[in-house]
């Protein structure tokens, strides 16, 4: 279902014009209203006047996380807080949130943002929504709420964690949506299973807020009955429903009439190449309470521009294969934890439950991936274990250029994240 | 004339045998023999048990990796040589032994082999034309 196929379905020439008006509003609103952005648009030789069409938004400075970080909590407003009617926040790893505001369009925008998404997996005003992501600070629960509302669903506010509670409510309420992080769908369905828990009535997953792979998506596809959806945000752009993919399940659409990306080469700064792979960059072009400039998101990805069959017209972005900034240095080879995913996935049976070791021995980094046993996986033999141990290695070597220790674990010794799974324990920076 | 063993993955972390062993104890279920292959990051327990499907579903239950593994239970005279005639027979028919552990049957002068062969069925026929005697699983859970 298309939520809005006026703007959705919007032909592409008319669709430039008006990221080009509504750019030109945000850029004005920024340096207006915005003193941080009034010194950086001045310190970069640019005026509000420049910017007339979409084309001109590679006129115009970065905005990145330590920007938020130096003008917290609310530096980068550009409206006053009686304005404001809410704000959320994303945990910072250390010291301070990231705190983003809302005013009354912006949840508006948000809403309609969710809606679209949550009609791009097929979802409609007859359907039951769980929202299983966490509710509070964090975009992710809030998000799906008001969008399902305004969409028209029946929304069941669950939040994250309780996944007993979360099963039955499943069964009773006749969901049909679920929206939660990947690895806790997957955490349902083992728990589902293990209690003989019919969901057929599932239909859609929406799942997002942490890096998931295509493999990750067959072994949720084939443990519950719905078809399992990418959808991304930030909580720095909007929150969940940035983009999205629809039934295609073949790159996510940008809401792009409200966000509009580029893709940068993430070391000089330039646009790539059409199609081609870098650093996602997004510029708020309506959002009230900030008009985001070019927001370095550190995710990677790249962007298709060939229409889609689903009729939508706005460029797809692909599936979010690393962070320019989780990028781990081995032995001076850069690795990302995705490709390390991508190799588990692909070897059959592997459970997508691991975690990424790196410490030091001596000088010399060690790169260490702790894979959980599952019973197809498991040999009562030692020497096919070993085996199973060495292609894991090989394989990993001939895709990452450098040699890992593979240790086997018991099945969930590893955490099953509620939110985002932590995958990375990088011990090197703690000697 | 197969019996079913019990094999369970382990880490290598100081107390998970002694975890296993509560939690069949607790169940009251009885380990007839067991063995353990080991690696410095693994290990794989085997069990022979009185009641294998309690013991299954009880460490199911508690998360572990379980599988069950047929294997031989070979009656070998407790003396010096007995092993050693077994096993020449079966090398004589080129019979390959994946693993094997012992334990020494309580009522009679006889040891107890578990065999893991790689080729059951030709082995139980070696093993059957040598007159060599191989238990039943009520056999084995009963000793």
């Amino acid at each position: 279902m298309i939520f809005n196929p006026q703007a959705e379905c919007m032909d592409r020439a008319g669709l430039r014009r008006l990221q080009g008006e509504r750019l030109s509003d945000a850029a004005r609103r920024a340096y207006e209203n915005v003193p941080f952005y009034r010194k950086k648009f001045d310190e970069h030789g640019v005026k509000p006047q420049d910017i007339r069409r979409i084309e001109d938004v590679g006129k115009l400075p970065f905005t990145t996380k330590e920007d938020f970080r130096d003008t917290y909590p609310f530096g980068l407003f550009a409206v006053p807080l009686r304005d404001i009617v809410r704000v959320q926040a994303s945990s910072g790893t250390t010291g301070k949130p990231t705190v983003v505001g809302y005013t009354k369009e912006d949840i508006e925008i948000w809403s309609e943002a969710i809606a679209r998404t949550l009609g791009c997996g097929g979802g409609a005003a007859e359907d039951v929504l769980q929202v299983a992501y966490g509710y509070g600070l964090f975009t992710g629960g809030l998000g799906l709420h008001y969008g399902g509302e305004k969409l028209g669903a029946t929304v069941i506010p669950m939040s994250g964690g309780n996944t007993k509670k979360q099963i039955m409510l499943m069964q009773d309420f006749g969901t049909t949506l679920l929206a939660c992080t990947p690895s806790y769908s997957l955490q349902i369905a083992e728990e589902a299973a293990a209690d003989g828990v019919d969901l057929r009535k599932l239909k859609t997953g929406y799942f997002g807020a942490e890096p998931w792979s295509e493999t990750m998506r067959g072994q949720i596809e084939h443990r519950l009955p719905l078809k399992a959806i990418d959808i991304y945000g930030l909580s720095e752009v909007i929150g969940p429903g940035v983009s999205s993919e629809c039934l295609e399940q073949d790159g996510l659409h940008v809401f792009e009439d409200h966000f509009f990306p580029e893709i940068i080469d993430p070391n000089t700064g330039e646009p790539v190449g059409p199609g081609q792979k870098g650093e996602l960059v997004f510029t708020c072009l309506t959002k009230r309470s900030t008009p985001l400039i070019r927001y370095r998101t550190r995710d990677v990805s790249s962007l298709n521009e060939a229409p889609c069959p689903c009729r939508r017209t706005s460029r797809r972005m692909a599936r979010i294969t690393g962070r320019t900034d989780d990028m781990l240095i081995i032995r001076g080879v850069n690795v990302f934890p995705s490709q390390i995913e991508h190799v588990l996935m692909d070897i059959e049976h592997v459970e997508p439950h691991y975690v990424i070791v790196v410490d030091k021995t001596g000088a010399l980094d060690e790169l260490e991936i702790k894979v959980e046993v599952s019973e197809h996986l498991f040999s009562d033999e030692v020497r096919k274990l070993e085996a199973l141990r060495q292609r894991i290695a090989g394989e990993m070597r001939s895709v990452l250029g450098v040699s890992t220790r593979i240790t086997l674990v018991e099945p969930k010794t590893i955490e099953r994240g509620l939110g985002k799974a932590k995958r990375v324990i990088d011990r090197r920076e703690l000697k | 004339m197969l019996v079913k063993q019990l094999s369970i993955f382990m880490e290598n972390r100081a107390g998970r045998l002694a975890e296993i062993a509560r939690l069949l104890g607790d169940a009251g279920v009885n380990i007839r023999a067991l063995s353990l292959a080991d690696t410095s990051d693994f290990g794989i327990l085997r069990l022979i048990v009185n009641d294998v499907k309690r013991a299954m579903r009880i460490l199911r239950d508690s998360g572990r990796t379980v599988s069950l593994t047929d294997v031989v239970a070979v009656e070998v005279p407790d003396h010096p040589g007995g092993l050693a005639g077994v096993l020449e027979r079966l090398r004589d028919a080129n019979v390959n032994v994946e693993y094997m552990y012992a334990f020494v049957e309580k009522a009679t002068d006889n040891a107890v082999v578990i065999f893991r062969f790689e080729d059951i069925e030709n082995a139980l026929k070696v093993l059957q034309r040598a007159g060599i005697s191989v238990l039943s699983a009520e056999t084995v859970s009963s000793l």
